[in-house]
């Protein structure tokens, strides 16, 4: 946990080293952003923030010289200081300009090492040979600056998520940049990674590195930035300068009403076990058998670091991968493999969604339909008629943004994409719902209407097990808190003993399991 | 049905060039050739779609047509079997062979070209030893069984022309599939599954079974098509049989518009395809090139059509991102 606000600095005294003025962009005629004026300075952490749609992606690729803005314009600093109206035609102007964006999607040559990949492309050389003694010496050299202990021999493909974030930070750093913009730097990455980053940032902006970044996380947001853009619609709605911003203010700027905080449900002490999990061994390296129960209408978050076990116990219990060990479902044990799962009723929404949920080049109705039309066919005839009407309830019911059946999946927002998984099992009602980081890369507004969703599933008898490595989420969402240690679930806190240094305490192996856990001070 | 615009387009462009060009093109008896070798040939594509639809492939058709073409005959002749005999066991000899495909690519996650590379030189060899590498043939008999694929029949109005029988099978496998794919859950389950196996997978869709399935219709069909071929051409040579019929298939179906990728289907397109290769065969002996060439002119074709698509693909990906960043 950061317990101290990162320094607050006075920040308007700085030099602004980029700067725009009524920028604009319009996609085939849909505004995607209008009239944005922005200033970033020399030394400052600036925070953009907004609902999916809002527009912070286009802004961030016309900073970055990705895209062209169709209106306005845009002025750089050059060596003197002096600033400069300049049109990025493309990333290498950008480049050239001092500005690096590290993407969202990390793009890291799984084959390359880590020197190789922080050069490829502009890899020094000797008498055309590839200088790769200088170049691992650079390299170690940008690790260092971000704080990463690794050899630059090291293959990008064994790096973990957090790993290639910092090497990317290392690229964009490497090619001297003076503006480092950073697209949801730390939508995957655990509580104590992103602690790191943020402190790598506090470190770049003494350093007089300009650092702008997307976030859905306000509480990271309201840590480190010295100034907060909010975007709506592709609007710049309000700039909050550190001292005038507090959480609610922010929100109400981002979605223009205040976001109702759900009131904490009491599960009846009467509801009978649903979902029942005996000596589970899951493909966790530590191979320690876990058993849970969870009884219906209630919601448990499994807390936790990653490589703890909390995905390795999802799909244990929905049947994917090797296991051994009893799940039952009201009583009944169930048999093995994911297909026979599903059809008693009990469903996963997965981690990655790109790679395990969802099939972005098909429609949102095809992917929402998936389990369902099993359901409802007859001599394993998909009712077409049937179907149509499922899914067009399914997007009103989920608030799909847009409303269209037939939208290609891959053309949503992380939010949207999301909602179209967990709507292909709400279709059918299943007994069990488990969810992996139900809201990673999910905006505030679209997370609290997935929130409620799974609520409301568990209002109607369902057992609901979700993992999550956002403490904020576990705390909002569940009844009960069991949280993994190294492959172990390590202890279990109802709703209203639990606190963040709680959670940590068991997560980092800092606790024994017992029935009640020290009380933390918050 | 959009997926098989550009593949109509094509045969019409190369249908409309070799009637203008290829001397007695538009003749009853070419056309009843060209719609007989359409329909066998669409059967195997038809086949060959099925693993690619999975993301798949299969190299093995043409020895199991082989295969299965020259056993007929060696069971019925050779071996004097009754008809009602042989055509089951030819038919689940091929089954059994794409089970074994299918099983292999499911359970012991070996890759479909390896597998099925293999397949081909397993089926072509055991058929040449098996008839000690000699022509296998009907000898004048068993003609009402070959008129399964000899039959022609009379369309009342239509002069010159006769429809052949093969079209019959042809067709009610493209409107099985063609169902299959668009109105079944299990069609539907293979066609996501084609998309990505791992969500697939995730979502509870048994694909390794669905899979295996796809296999042994691939097979099936190349075993059916195998039977067809030698009731048409009455006598075949073990090691020539059926040569290169997979690329045929392969060729047909990815022109069809079937994505190697896996997940599209357009039985319509496949059809078409068949259709183009053979009009084009036929064409390049019309207008007096060099039957020599045939490989070579189908293969420029071939990539200018996959390219043309390609281009497509992208021009369209382009104005989706587009608008995909307008949503954001």
């Amino acid at each position: 946990m950061m317990s101290r606000p990162m320094q607050p600095e006075r920040s308007d005294q700085r030099p602004v080293v980029l700067s725009v003025r009524g920028v604009g962009r319009r996609y085939a005629g849909v505004v995607a952003l209008a009239g944005v004026d922005l200033e970033i300075r020399g030394g400052e952490v600036l925070a953009i923030v907004g609902e999916n749609g809002a527009g912070k992606s286009t802004l961030l690729k016309i900073l970055s010289g990705v895209v062209q803005p169709s209106e306005g314009s845009v002025a750089v600093a050059d060596a003197s200081g002096a600033l400069r109206e300049l049109a990025l035609d493309g990333v290498r102007e950008a480049t050239d300009a001092g500005i690096a964006l590290v993407h969202q999607e990390l793009n890291l040559a799984e084959n390359l090492d880590v020197a190789g990949a922080i050069y490829l492309g502009r890899e020094p050389s000797r008498f055309g040979f590839l200088d790769r003694a200088r170049m691992r010496a650079e390299s170690a050299r940008w690790l260092a600056r971000v704080g990463l202990d690794l050899d630059p021999g090291t293959l990008c493909g064994t790096l973990r998520i957090a790993q290639r974030q910092l090497v990317e930070i290392a690229k964009a750093l490497s090619t001297e940049s003076r503006i480092l913009i950073l697209d949801e730097p730390t939508s995957s990455l655990t509580t104590r990674e992103t602690e790191r980053l943020l402190e790598i940032m506090d470190e770049l902006r003494r350093a007089g590195v300009a650092v702008v970044f997307v976030s859905h996380h306000l509480d990271e947001v309201m840590k480190i930035a010295d100034r907060v853009v909010v975007l709506r619609d592709g609007r710049k709605t309000g700039e909050l300068a550190r001292g005038e911003y507090d959480r609610a203010a922010i929100e109400r700027l981002m979605v223009g009403r205040d976001i109702a905080r759900a009131e904490r449900r009491a599960v009846a002490a009467d509801a009978a076990t649903r979902l029942e999990v005996h000596g589970l061994v899951t493909t966790h390296r530590r191979r320690v058998p876990a058993s849970l129960a969870v009884r219906a209408g209630e919601i448990v978050g499994l807390a936790g670091l990653v490589g703890a076990g909390r995905t390795e116990l999802l799909e244990a219990i929905a049947g994917l991968g090797a296991s051994s060990g009893i799940v039952r479902l009201d009583g009944r044990a169930l048999p093995a493999g994911a297909s026979a799962r599903v059809r008693a009723g009990v469903a996963l929404v997965p981690e990655d969604r790109a790679r395990n949920g969802l099939f972005l080049e098909d429609s949102v109705a095809t992917n929402m339909s998936l389990a369902w039309i099993d359901r409802s066919s007859r001599a394993r005839l998909v009712d077409a008629r049937g179907e149509r009407g499922m899914v067009e309830r399914m997007v009103g019911r989920m608030q799909l943004r847009p409303a269209q059946p037939s939208r290609r999946v891959q053309t949503l927002s992380g939010g949207n994409q999301q909602k179209s998984v967990i709507g292909r099992w709400l279709a059918i009602h299943p007994a069990v719902l488990l969810l992996d980081e139900p809201t990673r890369g999910v905006d505030v507004g679209a997370r609290a209407e997935i929130h409620a969703e799974v609520r409301r599933l568990a209002e109607q008898g369902s057992a609901v097990v979700f993992a999550s490595s956002e403490l904020e989420e576990v705390l909002m969402l569940a009844d009960r808190i069991l949280v993994m240690y190294e492959g172990v679930i390590a202890g279990e806190l109802s709703a209203h003993e639990a606190t963040e240094i709680a959670i940590m305490q068991l997560a980092t192996g800092g606790g024994t399991p017992r029935a009640h856990p020290p009380t933390a001070q918050p | 049905m959009k997926k098989a615009l550009g593949i109509i387009a094509i045969f019409l462009a190369i249908f409309v060039f070799a009637s203008l060009y290829g001397e007695n093109f538009l003749t009853g008896i070419n056309l009843m050739q060209l719609t007989q070798r359409t329909a066998l040939y669409a059967i195997l594509a038809l086949g060959a779609a099925l693993v690619i639809v999975t993301g798949g492939i299969d190299l093995s058709i043409g020895s199991v047509v082989c295969l299965a073409g020259i056993t007929t005959p060696w069971l019925l002749i050779e071996h004097e079997w009754s008809p009602w005999a042989v055509v089951p066991t030819v038919l689940a000899m091929s089954a059994g062979i794409g089970l074994f495909h299918g099983l292999l690519i499911t359970r012991l996650k070996l890759q479909p070209f390896l597998v099925t590379l293999c397949g081909l030189l397993l089926y072509r060899g055991i058929a040449r030893w098996m008839t000690g590498d000699q022509t296998q043939g009907f000898m004048g008999e068993h003609g009402d069984l070959r008129k399964l694929a000899t039959g022609r029949f009379e369309i009342p109005g239509v002069e010159n022309f006769l429809l052949p029988a093969t079209v019959i099978p042809a067709a009610i496998l493209a409107i099985v599939i063609g169902v299959f794919y668009s109105r079944t859950v299990w069609g539907r389950w293979l066609l996501a599954t084609g998309r990505n196996e791992s969500a697939a997978r995730y979502s509870g869709i048994p694909t390794a079974g669905l899979v295996t399935i796809s296999y042994v219709g691939c097979s099936l069909l190349a075993g059916f098509g195998g039977m067809l071929f030698i009731f048409d051409i009455s006598s075949a040579q073990p090691s020539d049989f059926g040569n290169f019929y997979e690329l045929y298939a392969i060729a047909a179906a990815v022109l069809g518009g079937c994505s190697l990728r896996g997940g599209e289907i357009s039985v319509i397109g496949v059809i078409f395809g068949a259709a183009t290769l053979q009009v084009l065969r036929t064409t390049i002996i019309l207008v007096g090139l060099s039957s020599q060439l045939e490989f070579a002119v189908i293969g420029a074709v071939l990539l200018l059509g996959v390219a043309a698509d390609e281009g497509v693909r992208r021009f369209l990906s382009r104005r989706l991102e587009r608008s995909a960043a307008a949503v954001r």
